[in-house]
């Protein structure tokens, strides 16, 4: 019966043990600036899962919160911001972060631009003709 | 080309956005997001046992040669109470069940599974969410269907629904 109590209280205890000497970072900054504005700029380009519109650094969600005390720590260790991110991508694929990159399914969005740019020149290009 | 003709060109345009408008709106997307784990090795985690400090989780303990199911879960939500008697089915069925409690603690955890049953050969605790964010599960309830090698081959996103648990077991037979 001791054991049990004396189990059951470290059970109780021993989450609060490591998080009293490491500091929550959840929602207090690091304290060294630098790496802070480092934390934040991918904070504000990952997506929170659970509100789905939102970056991680302006979500309420559990699991937002879990993300910015776990980017924050890993930049503290000297972890490079894009290694977090494709560690992130590679739990929940691309459509976690909002910097896209370029592949097969993103491709449309790239070319797009420079489709429409060929496309506009090819409408002016009478414009330019009688110019000359 | 004739110019009438190239007068038509920015309606077609407008009528082909507002029908892809029209057909999303009948059409809503997927909002799930499912983990890029699937086909890949259970990510390398231990957790603390919840009730019996012996019984934690182990991702080792996955790969033990049986298949697992592995559901992600917890006392303050509300679906997981709904998806325990499906569980309590499966595992009367003979399948080991390993649940990762998110974000929870030992007294919810002892009273949710009071009222709801215990089907979970071992419980560990998340407290923090690193677990799930390492799993890539993107909410609570989820199962995931993992092999006798440790290796995750499905992921079931939500409550265990009467019409799921024929596939489940299909798939954890399959995965022996």
């Amino acid at each position: 019966m001791i054991t049990r109590i004396i189990i059951l209280l470290a059970l109780l205890l021993g989450p609060a043990g490591p998080a009293m000497a490491q500091v929550d970072y959840t929602n207090s900054e690091l304290a060294d600036p630098a790496q802070e504005r480092e934390a934040k700029a991918l904070m504000d380009t990952i997506r929170c899962v659970v509100c789905q519109g939102q970056p991680i650094s302006g979500s309420n969600a559990d699991l937002a919160g879990d993300m910015r005390a776990l980017i924050r720590e890993r930049i503290a260790a000297g972890e490079e911001p894009e290694a977090i991110r494709a560690w992130r991508v590679s739990r929940y694929g691309a459509w976690v972060s909002f910097k896209p990159e370029l592949h097969p399914s993103s491709a449309p969005l790239w070319l797009t631009p420079f489709a429409a740019l060929i496309a506009g020149l090819f409408l002016i290009r009478g414009r330019f003709k009688k110019r000359a | 080309m004739n110019r009438r003709l190239w007068l038509w060109v920015p309606f077609t345009v407008v009528a082909f956005a507002l029908a892809i408008f029209g057909w999303n709106l009948a059409n809503p997307v997927d909002r799930r997001v499912p983990s890029a784990l699937v086909g890949q090795q259970f990510p390398p985690v231990t957790l603390a046992g919840a009730l019996d400090p012996a019984a934690g989780v182990d991702a080792t303990l996955l790969a033990n040669g049986r298949p697992h199911l592995v559901n992600v879960f917890a006392s303050w939500c509300v679906p997981c109470a709904a998806e325990a008697p499906g569980l309590t089915l499966l595992q009367g069925q003979g399948i080991d069940i390993v649940g990762i409690a998110v974000h929870d603690n030992v007294p919810d955890l002892t009273q949710f599974l009071a009222q709801n049953g215990n089907p979970y050969s071992r419980i560990g605790m998340d407290f923090n969410g690193r677990t799930q964010i390492a799993l890539g599960s993107a909410g609570v309830p989820e199962t995931f269907v993992v092999d006798g090698r440790g290796k995750i081959l499905r992921q079931h996103i939500g409550v265990i629904e009467p019409d799921d648990i024929a596939t489940l077991v299909a798939d954890i037979r399959g995965a022996q």
